[in-house]
């Protein structure tokens, strides 16, 4: 057997990630302790920065046919290269997060996970000034695997990113600075169920492969035409675990219990990162499985879909509705924009892919703008209100801090679906591609899960605006200003797509275009 | 002849005014004075598009149109009809009169400059909301107006502020979201109507601008006369039902007595005065220019509702013991008005429901204004509180109040006779019951505001109430210039009436036509 042709420039936005994170563990190694973080930081920035920004030149050029890399096992086309862009601008705004620190140099990681804090092996650690610079590698080898994950184009080279993307997740989860015992729960929750969806969906893999001889979206999609496979129940098993996988990753009812545990127990700034970044990618994924695949099987995998979009829109606002902390609402509200972006996917049409897209790069500057934002309050609130975010804590931001209470205020208008920001041109996408796809009771639902959902962002704001100020929130000190940089590019952004977002959508239908 | 953008500078400025006394921190000490200038300068622009518009010709004047986001078929389209225009020039007379009222009521100047600047934002909304003539960009509109008002009412009201601006966003958000169900149903609708076209030469324009109002009722390829009667109705529907919370019918109007009593008076005046006319506005403007087989349709259904909101609230204002949530219940009574003069479909009606909109505005706002003066003096809103008596200590102030509530019981002499006279002759030639028994708000009205009078201004004077003072000169310059136009128009109607007119006529005539499913109607 050959060696497969390969492709460098098309596959160069996978690959300077993962290059950079190899070279960037290198770095840990023989830079000085205390120049460490800058060329970290500069180094992950720079080698994501040049890998988007690649990412975003091929896109601009008009394509006419999907490149495949490498043999077919890796799928550039316009697909891949929107997913990667957006997925490159969430992980840099998250990155500069990760860098900032209190002014007198904490960040948010601990400089000795393992020691309890205040114990004798935490002063020695602080003493000899150890600082988790490990953070950066980890971050470049996950969006690597990010990276890769959309572009896949076969069941292997899918579980290899996957696992890509996920380990250092699993790692990064545990380093929080505060509440060491719930980030190392997490940590562990998170990889236990983690590989239990990993080991379904390769088991998965291995029955598709069974039913079809072979494992590349194509083959399997010739297959199914060609034998008449489309109500085979081996594939339909296969199918159900390889969609039990995806489930996991994107946050879908029943597979999202993880969710709100892993984003209280992760630092802030990861947390970001993740729930923006991982979103983005495996959505990338799945919107090519879906539609390269899935779209030809004849047993009507619609209903299937249309259950868990619903169910996930329903559970993620329901639960939303009763949370105190301001982390898990998030989280469940996360699981709840899991369900509005499959309102997307399940149209099945051009439209449904485009406003898929639009939906995905918003909905991860918004999240990574109102992470940013928690991690601010959380750092500023020092020790005392490290764990304890609730809505009453934020109670009187608004006044204390006008500008990041607003910026606050549009991310959560945005998630609300509030006309004039980016989040109401995306939720109007994708419900429109649902309505005229015949998906009408999702569009309803959602529809009615917005309204909803709209309860609990009030009363966030309200909290923020309208109720006395908290103490614990002066009780720490005011951040460097790294992460100002990423609230302000946030706001910017959600607003701006709000208000002009025919560009975007441009791009995003021109993405769509070349797919099935 | 139309080199000057007339509508969008009047959307433009008061987004301007507002982001300059948020952002210059040379103006934020001076917001109250500067607010006020803006605003006048808005008010300028406003007579000056007055005088654009009467030069200009047609139905929709001073139109003016560009994609916005062509994939959906959404352009940024503006335009006037007669009754935007009215509404236009009452929202930009009042901004000024509100922001002159509300001048020491904040603490601090910091505060104030806030208020200040969350009105002229409500500003822009209001102004472009009137001049929309496009389906997503009324909507987008409308939903985006509920920011402001949820802060000024969240942040600057009184007592339970926080619950009714709670209570005010939800309601709101619901009516928003069913619409918003409406506007993906008409965005489909009309796509299919495109596509049927497609070797067309329209379609190339159509296609990017499904959701501008002239393309869907006229132009182009006439989406909406062809439409199948059942998504008609249910469009409608969802349209009605969100205009119906904004200008509170029976039974989706109680959140608007919790929200005028929390919020401050001046708030007051523009959410009842102007706020909730983009309800009724909506009505007029979306549900019968766009749904005119579904109108005929459901206003059996409707004006029932409309008659129950003129009784319901004529009735709840008489038992009510808080002055603002009184004058919150006549509003609602008179929103029944408005409502049975739209849908009675006759040009008579039409034309009295559009001016009725104008003095409502101009009459509860005094109202409010003269209501809140009341309270600033004697520190509370109960009615039976205030009194008795007032009338000796400050008799400015109690002919005043007498004055506005006479207007609000439309004595003949003020605009607001013509116009409910014209709702309840123009509706009693095609519903002469549902207009008789409506007609019976008229005696409650007198009730509920001689009632309030009597118990608040007349009578032995109470001795602990002898210091109170009378109106200031800024209070004068406040209120004066509402009951001057009400007296104005009250004598000389005609302008207003003539601006009106074109447009009722137009759009009974459409509603009556030929056109839509009239066979499919279930008349």
């Amino acid at each position: 057997m050959n060696a497969p042709p390969i492709d460098w420039f098309a596959l160069a936005p996978i690959l300077i990630p993962l290059g950079a994170a190899v070279l960037a563990v290198l770095l840990e190694v023989f830079i000085p302790a205390r120049f460490r973080r800058l060329v970290q930081m500069s180094w992950a920035l720079t080698a994501i920065t040049a890998s988007g920004v690649w990412a975003l030149i091929r896109a601009l050029k008009p394509a006419d046919e999907a490149v495949s890399a490498v043999g077919g096992h890796v799928l550039v086309d316009p697909l891949t290269l929107f997913v990667q862009i957006a997925i490159a601008l969430s992980a840099i705004l998250a990155i500069i997060v990760i860098a900032d620190r209190t002014r007198s140099g904490e960040d948010a990681f601990s400089p000795q996970p393992a020691a309890a804090p205040g114990s004798p092996d935490e002063e020695e650690a602080l003493a000899a000034k150890l600082v988790h610079t490990e953070a950066y590698p980890l971050v470049l080898f996950a969006t690597g695997g990010m990276m890769l994950f959309p572009a896949a184009g076969d069941l292997l080279t899918l579980f290899v990113a996957l696992e890509a993307l996920s380990l250092p997740l699993y790692l990064l989860t545990a380093l929080a600075r505060h509440r060491r015992a719930l980030s190392h729960e997490a940590s562990l929750k998170y990889f236990l169920l983690g590989a239990f969806a990993s080991a379904v969906f390769l088991f998965g893999a291995s029955w598709v492969y069974g039913a079809t001889g072979t494992v590349r979206f194509l083959g399997i999609a010739e297959q199914i035409q060609g034998q008449g496979l489309g109500a085979d129940p081996m594939l339909f098993a296969g199918f159900a675990m390889l969609l039990v996988g995806f489930a996991f990753k994107v946050g879908a009812v029943p597979f999202h219990a993880w969710t709100p545990d892993v984003y209280q127990g992760a630092p802030a700034p990861i947390t970001a990162f993740m729930a923006a970044c991982t979103k983005i990618a495996a959505f990338g994924a799945l919107l090519r499985f879906a539609y390269s695949v899935l779209a030809y099987v004849t047993w009507d995998v619609t209903i299937a879909l249309w259950t868990v979009a619903i169910a996930t829109m329903v559970v993620g606002t329901a639960l939303a509705m009763v949370q105190r902390n301001i982390v898990r609402m998030l989280a469940y509200s996360a699981i709840a924009h899991t369900g509005f972006i499959l309102t997307g996917l399940v149209a099945f049409s051009a439209e449904g892919i485009s406003s898929t897209l639009f939906y995905l790069l918003v909905y991860g500057v918004a999240t990574v703008g109102a992470f940013s934002v928690v991690a601010a309050v959380r750092l500023r609130s020092g020790t005392l209100g490290a764990g304890a975010l609730t809505f009453d804590s934020w109670a009187g931001l608004g006044r204390q801090s006008p500008i990041l209470a607003t910026a606050m205020t549009l991310f959560l208008l945005s998630f609300a679906g509030i006309p004039l920001t980016s989040g109401f041109v995306a939720k109007f996408g994708v419900f429109a591609a649902a309505f005229s796809a015949d998906a009408m009771p999702v569009a309803i639902v959602g529809i009615a899960c917005s309204a909803a959902a709209a309860l609990f962002y009030a009363r966030l704001i309200y909290s923020m605006f309208f109720a006395e100020p908290a103490e614990a929130l002066d009780a720490g000190e005011r951040t460097q200003g790294l992460t100002n940089i990423t609230i302000a590019a946030c706001a910017v952004i959600t607003l701006a797509l709000g208000l002009w977002p025919a560009p975007l959508l441009d791009f995003a239908t021109k993405a769509a275009a070349l797919l099935p | 002849m139309l080199s000057i953008p007339w509508l969008t500078l009047l959307i433009v400025w008061p987004c301007v005014a507002a982001l300059s006394l948020w952002l210059i921190p040379a103006l934020r000490h001076q917001g109250r004075q500067t607010a006020i200038a803006w605003s006048l300068v808005e008010l300028v622009l406003a007579i000056g598009t007055t005088v654009a518009w009467c030069s200009d010709t047609g139905n929709v004047r001073l139109a003016f149109r560009a994609d916005w986001i062509p994939q959906f078929g959404v352009s940024y389209a503006v335009g006037l009809t007669g009754t935007g225009l009215v509404m236009v020039l009452l929202s930009t007379v009042l901004v000024p009169i509100v922001l002159l009222a509300a001048w020491n009521e904040q603490k601090t100047p910091r505060r104030s400059t806030h208020y200040a600047a969350l009105v002229l934002a409500l500003e822009a909304f209001m102004v472009a909301v009137f001049c929309a003539r496009d389906v997503f960009f009324f909507y987008v509109l409308f939903e985006a107006m509920l920011i402001p008002v949820y802060f000024l009412i969240g942040s600057f009201g009184g007592e339970g502020r926080k619950k009714a601006a709670l209570k005010f966003l939800i309601y709101s958000l619901v009516g928003g979201l069913v619409m918003l169900a409406g506007v993906i149903g008409l965005w489909s609708q009309a796509r299919v109507r495109a596509s049927l076209f497609a070797d067309s030469a329209l379609v190339g324009l159509g296609s990017t601008r499904v959701f501008s109002l002239d393309w869907l009722t006229a132009g182009g390829v006439a989406v909406i006369p062809t439409m199948n009667p059942t998504p008609e109705r249910l469009i409608f529907l969802s349209f009605f039902i969100a205009f119906a919370i904004k200008a509170p019918l029976f039974p989706l109007h109680t959140w608007l007595p919790d929200a005028a009593h929390a919020a401050r008076p001046g708030t007051s005046v523009l959410l009842v005065g102007v706020l909730d006319k983009v309800g009724t506005f909506g009505m007029m403007a979306l549900c019968l220019e766009l749904f005119p087989g579904a109108a005929r349709w459901a206003a059996p259904v409707i004006i029932p509702f409309a008659v129950v909101s003129v009784l319901w609230g004529g009735i709840m204002a008489i038992a009510e013991k808080d002055i603002l949530r009184m004058i919150a219940y006549t509003s609602i009574s008179h929103f029944g008005f408005i409502v049975l003069g739209i849908f009675a479909f006759t040009s008579t009606a039409h034309i009295g429901a559009s001016f009725y909109m104008v003095n409502h505005g101009l009459s509860t706002g005094a109202l409010f204004l003269a209501a809140g003066f009341l309270i600033q003096r004697r520190g509370t809103g109960e009615i039976d509180a205030m009194g008795p008596g007032l009338q000796r200590t400050v008799p400015v102030l109690a002919g005043t109040f007498l004055a506005v509530g006479l207007s609000a019981i439309a004595l003949p002499g003020f605009s607001t006779f013509i116009s409910e006279f014209n709702v309840i002759a123009g509706s009693f030639a095609t519903r002469p019951w549902e207009a008789g028994i409506a007609a019976l708000g008229v005696v409650l009205a007198a009730l509920y505001i001689l009632l309030a009078y009597q118990k608040i201004f007349t009578g032995p004077p109470r001795e602990d109430l002898a210091g109170t003072r009378d109106l200031s000169g800024r209070e004068r310059w406040v209120i004066g210039p509402l009951i001057a136009a009400m007296l104005a128009l009250g004598f000389f109607p005609a302008p207003a009436l003539n601006a009106l007119r074109p447009d009722a006529v137009a759009t009974v005539e459409h509603i009556q036509g030929p056109a839509g499913s009239w066979e499919g109607s279930g008349q």
